[in-house]
């Protein structure tokens, strides 16, 4: 099967516009010597209905959230994506097109991202987002960049309730830039501030929190603002923007960069990509921003138009001195959240956010109410995603959930000191109040089972190891995987 | 305008129909913005109705954390919605719509089916942290294609983390640079040529390296003299494309090999260009250690307007322990994540990257097979001979180096002689129907106009705009001043972009607030020097 239209007859023609008889001739300029080997093991060429049945095959092969009861969040949520939103994004005038570079024929590229920019301005509480970066994790390593940059220090106070796999890009980031990651510690499930405030000093670029972080936890953005800015810091937060419905947007308490990942904002989960990353600043940081940006401006004949702008700060013009390497940005992701963002409207997104409230909450309170569960933190508020204390393996407790047709959280072990035994459980609005009480049931079954088993085998059964590896293993989820593996032996 | 297509190898055929695409088309005229058909009340979502579900009691969320002001996002109907942004569609061209030669960035055709694979529910449904039991599927789709891209490449193992090529640069230079320290011998340089791509150096930087640039040789390719005189023992890599940014393929690249290899450099190949040798050679046959495949250019999947994409990095054996974790393992009759990878730089992404995008590059591999991925090659390398063919009289070529690639960069030098800039010839281009080739790069060719055809495109559509091109040099010999006036068909014509740098207006305000809109970024101080 190909996608070149030539036919034989055309080949020959063009050849002989160009005095040649074989395409082969064209390479010339290859030594032979560097020629591809024959025989290279590829696939034979496939018909489409072959290609179809063969991916459909893979995918069946994947149980999918169409399938299992997802109460599995951890920076990736199963939220709904209306039908409108990838109707819309997908249309091939937005796909198939490339970075607006000549805008008189990129209006709608343009003219939607202007407007993307307006929402995550809106939703952040900060007056300039550029137009997308890759993803939340990354959106973080441009934010310290820009604030190591603005502040000329070096140091990164690094809460550890930020997600791990965010902390470890940070860490592989660092190497290349001039960048000391120092974490400060979480206590009862948040940034523990008093820590970072010992910590902080006239070295430190920037304080960064996740809201809610990690552990689902609604932290206090307004203190760290007041602490970062009292050592002359920038506090970056990396917010989930779809619980804007809810809380305070962190520009509005104090937060000069605020990132996260936009995946909540119509984006399927797509096994983690793609989706966006997006980032907002002040006007006084707009010079370092990374990537690109679109702003509005007139023709020649003062009709309103949009275009990039300010790309003495991009790579292709500024080369070395850019402020970012990016290019290839995650523009349609960004078109979707637009869509998206629309279809909801601010009385839609307050709904969802109380709607999740209330699904999370309940869910909170009946795991709770098993013998032998607990709330690792009762006393702090959160939105839609909170961590249960088990009395048996979480990731064998997830094991058997899975057979019930649930997805029943991320297994913390490996992820968090001191949580060894704890499940972050994510409850959207695509979870009804039965899922909830059907996830209640099978967890209560789960335990009973285990805790039979263990009376018969007179040990300890699935009871968690205790310790996991702390600070966050080599990979995040992965570990989250390779516990349950190691469980499953 | 219709093409005949006179002089092309084409005639006979019907002409192509090269329609200004927005020209009187009454839904391409001006759309107001989604807030400016905002009417409070209306709404497009719908919630559901939680039923008996308890209330939260109100300090279930304190005071001190709930949003003190309403969100102010637009309140639409779903008509409004669906009307707004498919006429934001109807005012943006695409591939889907026309030919659109923009070089460096090979926008090919994307096939259909790899979009409907993609968003099948085993694949875009599947949330990145399930345990690897459950997603055998997806992590053998990786398995095979990364097993594809090493025979492609002639390397031995692959990441799929990095989203896009820059992000692959980066990826790359940190290994090479856990390369070097791991070796105790630490390196601060990285060698490009001048006519890399602008994200080779800014990846340099932010791999913390210092970047060194080489001149190319009067042919167009790297100068081996002036190579040479640049490396050192201090020197990390260097980095090219290969068929570099004037579509020319590096002949002397075994030479190149050694030399870099001689001071204990790695050879980095930014696979930009890969389209053009697709099959037909591999970067790890000529002495490449790393190199970074742009899936949305050479894999066909869709540019999606500037993203998402997909970089993923290929290695050689000696780089592989330093992938980032985790990768994708055989284990007996499956697979697995494996994370236990002491000497890996860690993650570059929250995730395993850009996934979806992924699966699309595997359907257009299985769709093309080995000898088809070879036919890719061949006819994108034809069509930009061909299509050179027709406009080597009127345009310059920037380099007098032939055969081409799959793109060669024209100079409007001698159109600019008679007051048509680059600039113009391409405004000129889209009241013509065709996107313009990419211009003012590479950096080293004047007025540069940089041509890629791709393989996906028919003899008669290349007819069609080298008529256009030819139209638009006679044009500019008889009376340059129309073109300056270009697009005149277009939804808007020349856009200030002075003043939208000068006054930045990055987001729409409600007319309450518009007199705060528009702040002068230059009245915060001046741009900063970068840090070093």
């Amino acid at each position: 099967m190909s996608y070149q239209p030539h036919t034989s007859e055309d080949v020959d023609r063009m050849l002989a516009s160009l005095g040649l008889d074989d395409v082969d001739q064209l390479f010339e300029p290859i030594p032979a010597e560097l020629r591809a080997p024959a025989g290279l093991d590829l696939p034979r060429p496939h018909a489409e209905q072959e290609v179809a049945a063969e991916l459909a095959r893979l995918a069946g092969r994947n149980r999918h959230l169409d399938e299992l009861t997802c109460f599995l969040g951890a920076g990736v949520y199963d939220h709904y994506v209306p039908a409108a939103v990838w109707y819309l994004a997908g249309r091939g005038e937005f796909a198939t097109s490339y970075t607006p570079y000549q805008p008189e024929m990129s209006q709608g590229v343009l003219q939607a991202l202007f407007e993307y920019q307006t929402l995550v301005s809106e939703l952040t509480g900060l007056e300039v987002s550029n137009a997308s970066l890759y993803d939340g994790a990354s959106a973080v390593a441009e934010a310290a960049t820009m604030a190591v940059a603005a502040t000329r220090r070096s140091e990164l106070l690094v809460s550890a309730a930020v997600a791990p796999r965010v902390r470890e890009l940070l860490d592989t980031y660092s190497q290349g830039l001039d960048i000391k990651l120092v974490e400060v510690g979480a206590l009862d499930g948040h940034t523990d501030l008093e820590e970072a405030r010992g910590k902080a000093g006239d070295q430190t670029a920037a304080v960064l929190l996740a809201q809610p972080n990690f552990f689902g936890v609604v932290e206090d953005v307004r203190a760290a603002a007041e602490l970062a800015h009292g050592v002359g810091a920038r506090l970056l937060v990396t917010f989930d923007p779809l619980s804007a419905g809810l809380l305070e947007p962190p520009g509005r308490l104090g937060a000069d960069i605020v990132v996260g990942e936009g995946q909540t904002l119509g984006n399927h989960p797509n096994f983690g990509g793609p989706a966006f990353g997006f980032l907002a600043c002040r006007p006084e940081d707009v010079r370092r921003l990374p990537g690109r940006l679109v702003g509005e401006t007139v023709d020649t004949s003062g009709r309103r138009g949009y275009v990039l702008t300010l790309q003495a700060r991009e790579q292709h013009i500024r080369r070395e001195k850019a402020t970012s390497n990016i290019c290839t940005n995650q523009t349609l992701n960004a078109i979707a959240a637009a869509v998206y963002l629309s279809w909801l409207g601010p009385t839609g997104l307050e709904e969802l956010g109380e709607l999740c409230l209330r699904l999370a909450r309940y869910a909170a309170d009946r795991l709770a109410a098993i013998p032998g569960v607990s709330l690792a933190f009762p006393d702090q508020p959160f939105v839609k995603e909170f961590v249960v204390r088990l009395p048996a393996d979480p990731a064998e407790v997830c094991r058997r959930l899975v057979d019930r047709g649930l997805l029943g959280g991320l297994p913390l072990a490996g992820l968090a000191p001191g949580l060894a035994d704890g499940l972050l459980v994510a409850v959207t609005e695509r979870r009804t109040k039965a899922d909830v009480d059907r996830l209640a049931e099978a967890t209560a079954a789960v335990l009973a089972d285990l805790r039979g088993e263990a009376g018969t085998r007179g040990d300890l059964g699935g009871a968690p190891a205790g310790g996991g590896k702390p600070g966050g293993g080599a990979a995040g989820a992965g570990d989250g995987r390779r516990d349950g593996e190691e469980v499953a032996r | 305008m219709t093409s005949t297509a006179t002089t092309g190898a084409g005639g006979g055929r019907v002409p192509v129909e090269a329609i200004p695409w927005a020209a009187g088309r009454p839904d391409a005229a001006a759309e107001r913005l989604i807030f400016e058909r905002s009417s409070p009340g209306r709404r497009a979502s719908t919630t559901p109705d939680p039923g008996d579900l308890p209330e939260v009691s109100d300090d279930a969320l304190p005071a001190w954390a709930r949003r003190t002001a309403p969100v102010r996002l637009p309140e639409v109907s779903e008509r409004d919605l669906v009307r707004h942004y498919t006429r934001l569609a109807h005012r943006n061209y695409a591939v889907d719509l026309g030919f659109y030669p923009l070089g460096s960035c090979t926008m090919k055709y994307n096939p259909k089916v790899a979009e409907a694979a993609a968003a099948l529910p085993g694949f875009a449904r599947l949330h990145p942290a399930q345990p690897a039991e459950q997603v055998q599927g997806a992590l053998e789709l990786l398995a095979r294609l990364e097993h594809a891209l090493c025979e492609l490449t002639g390397l031995a193992a692959a990441t799929f983390q990095p989203a896009a090529g820059a992000h692959g640069e980066l990826t790359g230079l940190l290994l090479i640079r856990a390369h070097h320290e791991a070796r105790n011998d630490p390196r601060r340089r990285v060698v490009i040529p001048d006519a890399a791509h602008g994200t080779n150096p800014a990846s340099v930087r932010l791999a913390g390296f210092e970047v060194t640039t080489v001149a190319s040789s009067p042919e167009g390719l790297v100068d081996l003299g002036s190579l040479e005189a640049a490396l050192g023992e201090d020197v990390a890599a260097f980095m090219i494309t290969n068929p570099n940014t004037l579509g020319l393929f590096e002949r002397n690249i075994a030479r190149v090999a050694e030399l870099v290899h001689g001071v204990g450099g790695q050879l980095y190949y930014d696979g930009a260009n890969f389209n053009a040798i697709l099959g037909k050679a591999r970067p790890g046959d000529m002495g490449f250690d790393v190199v970074h495949l742009n899936l949305h250019k050479t894999f066909a999947t869709p540019h999606g307007g500037g993203g998402p994409g997909a970089g993923p990095l290929v290695v050689a054996e000696h780089l592989a322990d330093y992938l980032p974790a985790p990768v994708v393992v055989r284990d007996g009759d499956g697979y697995r994540w494996e994370s236990d990878r002491p000497k890996s730089i860690g993650r570059v992404h929250g995730w395993n990257g850009n996934f979806g995008i992924l699966v699309r590059a595997f359907a257009y591999l299985l769709a093309n097979g080995g000898d088809g991925l070879r036919g890719v090659a061949e006819r994108a390398v034809l069509n930009a001979n061909y299509l050179l063919g027709r406009l080597e009289a009127a345009y310059q070529l920037g380099y007098p180096s032939k055969p081409v690639m799959h793109e060669f960069v024209l100079s409007a030098r001698r159109q600019k002689a008679r007051g048509a800039r680059g600039l113009d010839v391409a405004k000129a281009l889209i009241d013509r129907g065709f996107h313009p080739p990419t211009v003012y790069f590479p950096l080293i060719v004047e007025e540069a106009l940089m041509v890629e055809p791709t393989e996906t495109e028919s003899v008669e559509t290349l007819d069609a705009f080298a008529d256009a091109m030819l139209e638009i040099a006679a044009q500019a010999e008889a009376d340059a001043h129309p073109l300056h006036q270009a697009p005149v068909t277009a939804p808007v014509g020349r856009l200030d972009e002075a003043r939208a740098a000068r006054t930045l207006v990055a987001r729409w305000h409600p007319p309450s607030e518009q007199d705060q809109a528009g702040s002068d970024p230059d009245d915060q101080g001046p741009p900063d020097k970068p840090t070093s």
